[in-house]
């Protein structure tokens, strides 16, 4: 057991140095391509007579996607989270149609939401080095990105999506799934107004700034603090997520979760969007 | 301390907050959906603020702000709170306290 458990143990530290060490080439490409721009840009400036340079971090601010190699590796760690749940999927799926115990089911259906609540995690680090990127779900489809809510799904539209489609239910379980859409919106609607103050705020942030010499200059310390809190909604939208999914979870039977979980995940996690020609409106792309 | 306990009770909700965090606005924003005028103590308003922030720290509050006291006894942060609203307890708990509009 021991033995098995080291060597598990080191090729996982493989893998994630590999990864690592394709992140660093990436970054140092997209470097090299960043400076050849920066370079043309400056020559444009200079002719024209007016020096305004990078006062700005861009990496902080995350301008026109992000070089960090932590931003690149969570591209990668991403797919292959998307990987790992395809496999969980496929074998709840078998699951459900062999003759296996409710308990069996159960440990499935842990394992998806803990592999969910793994994501969450690997969103709030990447939104301590680019907020911008986490919260606009740059990692994602167009179409996907068009249904966001402060980067990721919004609850109460996958509740009122998804829940009709694993009837049946009984009267009490209808009335739990109502009050629970109910109060995911309500959440919702606070911390969306919440979202748009802190917007604001952090454009009087970026407006008060100075130009120095030229170069124009914000107020660090508050655009980090502002950073800072963005990066708090993302964590309390995705806390929402996981309330929502641990709720489900307790109003649902353990079959029923591992329906609905593939419901999920099969339906708005994969369906390409559907917007023209007979199948128009069909699939709706929400991505979780 | 004295003071945080002392303002916690003055009312049925009361949340801690500072001036310029948008998390505790929308904390508040959700009490007044579900009809409660909660009173509200900015913390970075008060001379005493420093000390009061390291009070809620001891009293387990993970955040400082925003914090929640409901019926005099600390409910906790924002994760707390949305908790407590998914799973139906925060309507129960807030039920003496609503207002009628």
């Amino acid at each position: 057991m021991q033995m098995q458990r080291r060597l598990a143990q080191n090729r996982e530290a493989a893998r994630k140095s590999r990864l690592k060490k394709k992140a660093h080439i990436q970054q140092l490409e997209s470097c090299r391509l960043k400076l050849v721009q920066v370079e043309q840009e400056l020559d444009n400036t200079r002719q024209q007579g007016l020096h305004i340079g990078g006062g700005l971090d861009s990496n902080n601010l995350g301008f026109a996607g992000s070089a960090n190699s932590e931003i690149t590796t969570f591209k990668m760690e991403y797919e292959h989270w998307v990987e790992e749940q395809n496999r969980q999927i496929l074998e709840l799926n078998s699951a459900l149609s062999a003759h296996i115990s409710d308990i069996q089911i159960g440990e499935l259906v842990n394992g998806i939401m803990n592999h969910y609540f793994k994501l969450f995690c690997m969103k709030s680090d990447a939104a301590k080095v680019d907020v911008f990127y986490v919260i606009t779900g740059m990692w994602k489809t167009t179409s996907e990105q068009f249904f966001l809510w402060i980067g990721g799904f919004r609850p109460s539209e996958l509740l009122k999506v998804l829940v009709p489609l694993i009837e049946p239910l009984t009267e009490e379980q209808r009335f739990d799934a109502y009050n629970l859409e109910k109060s995911c919106r309500q959440a919702e609607d606070a911390l969306s107004l919440g979202m748009e103050k802190l917007q604001g705020m952090l454009t009087d942030t970026v407006a008060e700034g100075q130009l120095i010499e030229g170069i124009y200059t914000p107020h660090m310390d508050t655009a980090i603090e502002r950073l800072e809190a963005l990066a708090s909604f993302v964590n309390q939208a995705d806390h929402l997520r996981q309330e929502t999914l641990q709720q489900m979870s307790r109003i649902l039977t353990i079959r029923q979760t591992a329906r609905w979980l593939l419901v999920l995940v099969i339906k708005c996690l994969h369906s390409k969007p559907c917007l023209e020609g007979p199948g128009a409106g069909k699939d709706v792309p929400y991505e979780v | 301390m004295d003071k945080v306990m002392r303002l916690a009770s003055e009312k049925g909700v009361v949340i801690f907050t500072k001036s310029s965090c948008c998390l505790c606005y929308a904390v508040n924003i959700l009490f007044q959906e579900l009809g409660i005028r909660p009173m509200v103590h900015e913390i970075d308003q008060d001379p005493e603020g420093r000390d009061m922030e390291k009070a809620l720290l001891r009293l387990g509050c993970t955040a400082p702000v925003p914090a929640v006291f409901i019926g005099g006894k600390l409910m906790g942060s924002t994760n707390e709170i949305m908790s407590l609203h998914l799973s139906g307890s925060l309507t129960q708990l807030l039920k003496p306290y609503q207002s009628r509009s």
